[in-house]
């Protein structure tokens, strides 16, 4: 009686479509909801660093560039991190490599506001007692700029921290993935023209894996830039523009976290635009990732 | 036809359980409440004591004053707590009706190494430049110059405010406005405003818990989260130039010399009332209730509401909170409550 290929067809069509539909939507309710603060402010909304509620005026630059920079501090500790661990792990003995593996795998199950309370409890309280003065004061780095502000263990650099534990999981998940399927065949002729380690590695694991990488590099970015709960904790949530890395200041989805239980009319839509922002931002992240891999796969001979 | 077979037991199921909840002896009716965070702790013992009493079930959420006033402007809940009070016009335009329900005092909090609860004064001029950003070290001549006794160490101030928008966030602007010129005209007063210093922490726990984790912070917030968190209170020179401790006692001294029958609206702000031992910085909470609400809604309210005028007030007082004087119940008994019958 049924055309039960058909109904199952249109079930997974629907699915798949679902999914884009949902983006669209997306995209247009966000642009219906910030209209307000389109029309008022213009473009000059983006690079404002005017947020003041009681003026009812209201600028996202503060909120861009505090995610931009975490987001930074995040890959910049993460990568190199995650890259060595995957490379030992993939040659470590069967034994080390699994148990090792798999507790770096459960730090991607540790809920996002249990990252927060240990930023909270443990990591801003070591941050100002340690970390900070020994990079103010002991290795002289406070007449650069970055370094200058006054610190208190909140800020850009804490929350660059805990992001970076955050999206290493993902990262080095990936990695591993991607050097295991390196041929053995490659490596092996590698080692018997006489290359080192670090050679067979930067030559051909790398070369063959590069696109693997790349793709772990951006989903850690995609959840960096979108993480809301941790970085919450331990920014410091000020919506001025950071004056350095010790600086506390927001992020985009922070922002919208502290502010839209209690945001009313040009407020609610001044966040709603930064909602905008954040998706056109995470989508051009995606995009772009998406066309460099499409252009160097030629060049790198996959297809 | 197959489809239909396999979806009856789960509809049957889910018909017995609606029937069956309908069964038991359950509440007859349900009261909504939400808003305000800073007189929660006292809302839900309340609540839950109510409810134990009476057939009426009571729910109050800590959501904060504004998301309160807007889910009641929504219709979503039967009433709205909020520190941050309406005028009339402002009651008048949703067609809300507000009265105070309980005193209670926004206190300072520090973390300063060898200085402990009480110890520390500050007058009204240094209070106002730490959160201008004026004042950035604890040893500085005008923090010293009221604490002769203190040895304070040369430490950089962190200033801790809501990053949210908050209604204790309004009372504090609200007194920072009366005692700062360059606070009223550079920043203002609002639950959210354009801080100059400081990081932010979410909610009243959020700013004790910031407090409490950085060396140097000064943070304000509701006396009772203070209490619990066991923070060091500063003492904070008042309109008659005296250093008081916040207590019980100071506050109602504040909520003594409010004149509420020439209050509008029941629209009070009882910052920097006058008086030797009053406390600067007290705020009333409010509830709001709708004007067009059901009548029986509206008649299980203010059955609700007098019993936390009589037998709640116990509860308050445990809870480090101020009752409403007398006279003034009877006013909202009169001018709110009254209305109905």
């Amino acid at each position: 009686m049924f055309n039960a290929d058909g109904i199952f067809q249109r079930v997974c069509m629907v699915t798949a479509m679902l999914a884009g539909v949902l983006m669209l939507v997306f995209f247009i309710q966000l642009g219906i909801s910030s209209q307000a603060v389109w029309r008022e402010f213009g473009l000059g909304f983006i690079f404002s660093t005017d947020w003041n509620p009681v003026t009812n005026s209201y600028g996202a630059l503060p909120a861009v560039v505090g995610t931009l920079i975490t987001t930074f501090i995040a890959l910049l500790l993460a990568l190199p991190l995650s890259f060595f661990a995957a490379l030992y792990l993939v040659d470590a003995k069967p034994c080390v490599g699994e148990v090792l593996g798999h507790g770096i795998d459960l730090l991607a199950a540790i809920p996002s506001v249990i990252y927060g309370m240990w930023g909270l409890f443990v990591l801003a309280p070591l941050m100002q007692k340690y970390v900070q003065p020994f990079l103010a004061e002991t290795l002289c780095l406070k007449s650069i700029a970055w370094f200058g502000d006054e610190y208190n263990g909140f800020g850009l650099m804490t929350a660059g921290l805990i992001l970076a534990v955050m999206i290493l999981p993902y990262i080095c998940a990936i990695m591993r993935d991607v050097f295991k399927m390196t041929p053995a065949m490659l490596k092996e002729s590698a080692y018997g023209v006489g290359c080192t380690k670090w050679e067979t590695v930067k030559d051909i694991v790398l070369r063959y894996g590069i696109r693997g990488i790349l793709g772990g590099v951006f989903i850690g970015l995609g959840r960096a830039l979108g993480e809301t709960m941790a970085v919450l904790f331990v920014i410091g949530n000020l919506m001025t523009m950071p004056k350095s890395l010790f600086s506390g200041a927001t992020t985009i989805a922070s922002t919208l976290a502290n502010n839209f239980a209690e945001a009313d009319g040009m407020q609610k839509s001044a966040l709603f635009a930064l909602g905008l922002i954040l998706l056109v931002m995470s989508f051009g992240i995606q995009a772009i990732a998406q066309y460099y891999l499409h252009v160097t796969g030629k060049r790198r001979g996959e297809k | 036809m197959k489809t239909k077979k396999l979806l009856m037991p789960f509809v049957a199921g889910i018909a017995a359980t609606f029937i069956g909840c309908s069964d038991e002896k359950a509440p007859a009716m349900t009261l909504n409440g939400a808003g305000a965070s800073c007189p929660a702790p006292v809302y839900q013992t309340w609540t839950y004591s109510y409810t134990q009493t009476g057939s009426v079930t009571v729910n109050y959420q800590s959501v904060g004053s504004g998301a309160g006033v807007n889910q009641l402007k929504e219709k979503t809940v039967d009433f709205a707590g909020s520190d941050n009070p309406l005028t009339l016009e402002e009651q008048q335009k949703d067609g809300l009706e507000q009265f105070p329900m309980l005193t209670g005092g926004v206190v300072l909090i520090v973390n300063i190494p060898g200085v402990k609860t009480g110890e520390m004064k500050l007058t009204r001029k240094a209070l106002a430049d730490i959160f201008l950003g004026k004042i950035t070290r604890w040893n500085a001549p005008e923090i010293q110059s009221s604490n002769l006794d203190l040895q304070l160490p040369d430490l950089a101030i962190t200033v801790v405010r809501r990053a949210d928008s908050s209604g204790t966030s309004f009372i504090f602007t609200n007194y920072l406005s009366k005692i700062s010129d360059e606070w009223k005209n550079t920043i203002g007063c609002g639950s959210s405003v354009k801080w100059p210093v400081g990081i932010g922490g979410q909610k009243n726990p959020g700013v004790c818990n910031n407090v409490s984790k950085i060396s140097g912070a000064i943070g304000y917030t509701e006396y009772t989260y203070a209490v619990e968190a066991k923070l060091a209170t500063v003492a904070l020179e008042n309109s008659a130039g005296k250093f008081v401790q916040p207590t019980i006692e100071s506050f109602a001294f504040s909520a003594a010399n409010a004149r509420w029958e020439k209050s509008p609206g029941f629209y009070m702000v009882l910052t920097d009332q006058p008086g030797e031992n009053s406390w600067p910085i007290t705020g009333v909470t409010y509830i709001l209730i709708r004007k067009d609400c059901d009548v029986a809604i509206r008649a299980e309210l203010i059955k609700y509401f007098s019993w936390c005028f009589s037998s709640g007030i116990t509860a308050a007082k445990k809870l480090n909170y101020v009752p409403i004087p007398e006279n003034v119940i009877a006013l909202i008994q009169e001018k709110v409550f009254g209305n109905v019958n």
